[in-house]
């Protein structure tokens, strides 16, 4: 199991390198990223050259590829083009804000999901399988910034017409959220809406496919089997069907991270949330390769590890697929 | 009328039988149309004795058991007609709570596939274990698990200590099967029923499950419903033997009459389409044709197009035929309305087998 | 799906001397139990049009098609005309979605728009079709160290999440026209292209499953056997084994495609002015204070209901193509 480990976090940090030469040959080779600077009439000679001469803009891109390497590696992804701010920092802070979101969304939307799929398939074609089903379709169709600003509207609305502030993200850094129950609510209140968002489309990605997976499980031969011994149909359902229609959802919900990151990005966007996603946005705009980077090395590196996890849990739910 | 038997007495086709079903009738409703799977199927069974079913694929063997224990999903599937009593009790209108505990319990069931029909995630040892404690609410985990590996003992399974803990597929087919034999034991049945018990396993394991449900039988005394479209399992095992076609039983009697003096053209044909060691066969003879839609069956006899006997006969197309004694005794009966002919078939072949020597 | 028996004779073939009768068998089918051989496609399209909502969904697509076809002769208003009394006016009569900031027609920018995303969509979706069942079809067919080689470079895309990576792809590269020689790249197309370098993945997995299970099929042996070129073995005998799984993740790719198009133009990386494209329009509408609802609300719900048609389509096309694979069992 250490070796299956270990041979696959070696694996992913060959590709991680080949990845990173890659993006950074295309995100430098057609930018210029003082570009913007340059654009300043009260930018001076003298800034542009020693920004030139420590980013070493003026050499060839691998040369220019191994600086940065050694910057990531050394002195924690270095400093922005502009203003020489250190990367790290910055990244951290709002890679903490949005993990809360991101934790909060995805443990919610496994909950529902599964529960909805599970009820669907059990009660096929029923009210409630329509229902669910129709929601799932128009959930996975729909963009999810637009949703998010749909939301927005119609909190901003209920907010104009009646004066009832629900949820809101305003002055999220601002003011102290407290702990324990209050800590809560706080936060509930300021990321409902984007907590609300984020799940959409995962709940209707996941419910779909724990549906279908029940559905398989529930007309599976060992289903039948265990009926056949009499079992009583809540000890059919609990303990044979759903432990193994659970199985492929890891998958799913591995598969899936990459979409959710996505999801952070635009919805942060919208919402205007101090995290990871707008942070990213921001420095695409301005054109700076570092931060762009160094961003792309992390959420790498989490999607590598995530995978894995989920890789291991799958081996510990289901005894066909262990790794010795 | 065209059920088994419609006689306003009943009348038993074996003395004392356990389980007496009559005038089954099961539908299923699909996209396609109204499926019926199983048509006024009558039979009976003694304590302690095997009954083959045989058929092929479609001909309602399968599902005629299942509806009995409820194993069939209501909608879309529906019993329309039939009783099915066993001590005393008709199963298909208890309630579903003693329908569950005689599931299992007093009637078991092996299937045919053993890789599927066993739950991949959890372990031999504690579906074995599930089987007993499901009926038996009391017992404790590890006097259960003490009674698991015994069974898997009986069954043949070697170091059964080890086994219990494994998983289904740590264990070979013929291993898993007998494992499904010894969940079917767990209670001391009544009746077992073997659907296909061995379709999916290798030629040399199956000879070693045949001798395993032979140790089942005399362990538990339990009778048999051996369903199978296997022939030879059938002259191995089986007491008695009722063929099914187009979901009716088309034919029914004791093994040997069977085999030796067929009295339906579908046996007859089924028979003739055996590979022999002892005869000098030039070609294999299958029955021609394929078998009847179940949602638009033919007129008549379901048989009749594929009949040589027929001969598009009138009869034949038009009435369907009802179960009824031939040849000696009333013990042996055929749904055929020219059932007779086939003796004279048999006397001439005789006469130009002997003959020809 | 062939019949065995064929139907135009209604009779069975066997040897009607072995059956030792003089049994005549022609008369089997003669009490109107016929069974008529179907072609494949034939079937798929029986299965196809069961799907209520499926064609429901195919008639609105084609419709759509047909608006943003002929987008001049539909459209009220040209894309940039500007009606200044109206200026971010509330939908009316004559104006149906409204009108925007600057006095423009909102259903016409809006059916522009989606010309846009849709052709864009398409591309997207045939281009790395083709690419993905390319390398699938290689990678499957060679396996070895092909295989190998292709799937790592795969992985090497999938590793990184995938509108980020497309985002920084589309910030840094497409953000205008690009000239290779002689043949200059309109912008929208470099989204295009941006976007099929990442979609071609999935279908490249699929495809390759199947050539490697295929390619030690009978089949394939008595192709070779006769003298097929492995061009051809690749084409004309295994690429029909995939149209189901194809033409089903290509419908996904379409719709896949139309929402990221739509969130990458939304943040400003997309498609830019002035070429129309809806997640632009939301963008714009959006700087309005969300005081005008209807310039985010319509560009909006046209894609929702395109991506939901394309996939009940898809699904449609699922249950017809590929029945072993049904997500509504």
């Amino acid at each position: 199991m250490l070796i299956y480990i270990v041979r696959r976090l070696l694996y992913s940090v060959v590709v991680l390198i080949a990845a990173s030469f890659i993006i950074f040959s295309f995100v430098s080779l057609s930018n210029d990223p003082l570009a913007f600077l340059k654009m300043q009439p009260n930018a001076s000679e003298q800034t542009i050259e020693n920004i030139t001469k420590r980013k070493h803009l003026d050499q060839s891109i691998p040369v220019q590829y191994v600086y940065w390497a050694k910057d990531a590696i050394t002195n924690q992804f270095g400093t922005t083009t502009i203003g020489n701010r250190p990367i790290l920092p910055d990244l951290t802070r709002v890679m903490g804000h949005t993990l809360q979101l991101v934790i909060a969304a995805e443990i919610l939307a496994i909950l529902v999901a599964v529960i909805i799929g599970v009820y669907s398939a059990l009660r096929q074609y029923s009210m409630f399988d329509y229902t669910a089903t129709t929601f799932s379709f128009v959930g996975l169709a729909t963009p999810v910034f637009w949703l998010a600003l749909m939301l927005q509207v119609l909190f901003v609305n209920i907010y104009l017409w009646f004066d009832v502030r629900i949820f809101y993200t305003a002055s999220l850094s601002g003011v102290d959220p407290g702990s324990g129950l209050h800590f809560v609510l706080d936060r509930a209140q300021h990321l409902g809406l984007p907590i609300i968002v984020l799940m959409a489309a995962s709940v209707a990605t996941y419910s779909r496919y724990m549906r279908a997976s029940m559905l398989e499980v529930v007309n599976s031969d060992y289903v039948r089997t265990a009926r056949a011994k009499g079992v009583a149909e809540r000890g059919v359902t609990m303990r044979h069907a759903f432990r193994n229609a659970l199985i492929p959802l890891v998958t799913i919900v591995a598969l899936n991270f990459g979409g959710l990151l996505g999801g952070v990005v635009v919805t942060e966007t919208v919402f205007a949330l101090d995290g990871m996603g707008l942070y990213f946005v921001t420095q695409l705009q301005l054109g700076d390769p570092y931060p762009v980077m160094a961003w792309l090395m992390v959420t790498a590196t989490l999607v590598i590890v995530f995978n894995l996890i989920a890789d291991i849990a799958y081996g510990f739910l289901d005894p066909r697929v262990r790794y010795d | 009328m065209d059920c088994a038997t419609h006689s306003t007495q009943r009348k038993d086709f074996v003395p004392e039988a356990i389980l007496s079903i009559r005038d089954l009738t099961v539908e299923f409703k699909t996209e396609d149309g109204v499926v019926h799977a199983v048509t006024g199927v009558g039979y009976d069974l003694a304590a302690g004795e095997t009954l083959g079913v045989v058929g092929e694929s479609g001909s309602g063997k399968s599902v005629s058991v299942m509806s009995m224990l409820g194993l069939i999903p209501v909608p879309p599937g529906r019993i329309v007609a039939g009783e099915a009593i066993y001590k005393g009790r008709d199963l298909l209108k208890i309630p579903p709570k003693e329908l569950r505990d005689i599931r299992g319990g007093e009637i078991a069931m092996i299937f045919q596939d053993p890789m599927t029909s066993l739950n991949p995630v959890l372990t031999i040892g504690d579906q074995i274990a599930e089987a007993i404690t499901t009926h038996n609410a009391g017992m404790s985990d590890s006097d259960a698990k003490k009674r698991t590996i015994h069974l898997l003992d009986v069954v043949g399974v070697p170091v059964p200590e080890r086994r219990v803990d494994q998983y289904p597929h740590e264990f070979s087919g013929g291993m898993r099967q007998r494992a499904m034999i010894a969940m079917a034991m767990a209670n001391a049945p009544s009746i077992l029923i073997a659907d296909e018990p061995t379709t999916a396993l290798d030629v040399t394991i199956q000879a070693q499950i045949i001798e395993v449900m032979r140790t089942a039988q005399r362990e538990t005394g339990a009778a048999t419903i051996l369903i199978t479209h296997d022939l030879g399992l059938i002259a191995e095992l089986a007491d008695r033997v009722i063929v099914m076609y187009g979901g009716r039983v088309v034919e029914l009697g004791d093994v040997h009459t069977i085999f030796s003096s067929p009295h339906h053209p579908y046996t007859v044909g089924l028979m003739k389409s055996l590979a022999r060691i002892d005869l000098d066969q030039q070609w294999l003879e299958p029955i021609p044709g394929q078998p009847p839609s179940l949602i638009l069956p033919p007129p008549g006899c379901a048989f009749h197009p594929r009949c040589a006997l027929s001969q598009g006969r009138e009869r034949c197309r038009t009435e369907i035929p009802s179960l009824r004694t031939v040849g000696q005794g009333d013990e042996h009966l055929a749904a055929c309305h020219f059932a007779e002919e086939l003796d004279a078939q048999r006397l001439v072949a005789h006469a130009a087998a002997a003959e020809g020597r | 799906m062939t019949e065995q028996v064929p139907a135009t004779s209604g009779a069975v073939t066997a040897p009607a001397e072995r059956l030792g009768s003089s049994a005549d068998l022609s008369l089997s089918y003669e009490s109107g139990l016929e069974l008529k051989a179907r072609s494949q496609w034939a079937y798929a399209r029986m299965r196809f049009l069961r799907h209520r909502l499926a064609v429901g969904s195919l008639i609105i697509l084609i419709l759509i098609g047909f608006v943003a076809i002929f987008a001049k002769q539909v459209a009220p208003h040209g894309f940039n005309d500007q009606d200044l009394v109206n200026i971010a006016a509330a939908p009316s009569w004559d104006h149906p979605f409204g009108t925007d900031l600057l006095g423009r027609d909102y259903l016409s920018r809006v059916i522009y728009g989606l010309r846009t995303s849709l052709w864009v969509a398409f591309f997207v979706a045939l281009l790395s079709t083709a690419f993905g069942t390319a390398v699938g079809a290689v990678a499957g067919y060679y396996g070895g160290t092909t295989d190998n080689l292709l799937m790592r470079f795969t992985d090497l895309i999938l590793t990184l999440p995938g509108l980020a990576v497309l985002l920084t792809a589309a910030a840094f590269l497409g953000q205008q026209s690009q000239s290779i020689g002689p043949i200059s790249i309109s912008q929208p197309v470099m989204i295009g292209l941006i976007l099929a370098f990442l979609f071609w993945t999935g279908l490249a997995r699929i495809v390759r499953g199947v050539y490697l299970s295929l390619r030690e099929k009978e089949f394939v042996e008595a192709a070779k056997a006769s003298g097929a070129g492995d061009m051809r073995i690749m084409v004309r005998h295994i690429l029909p084994n995939c149209v189901g799984p194809i033409v089903v993740t290509m419908t996904l790719i379409i719709a896949t495609a139309i929402l990221v198009e739509a969130a990458l133009s939304f943040l400003g990386f997309g498609i830019q002015p002035p070429n129309p494209a809806l997640g632009s329009l939301i963008a714009e509408g959006n700087v309005g204070g969300l005081g005008y609802w209807w310039l985010v609300t319509y560009p909006g719900l046209v894609i929702v209901i395109i991506a939901l048609a394309v996939n009940f389509i898809g699904d449609g096309l699922r249950d017809a193509l590929d029945p072993t694979q049904r997500l509504r069992a």
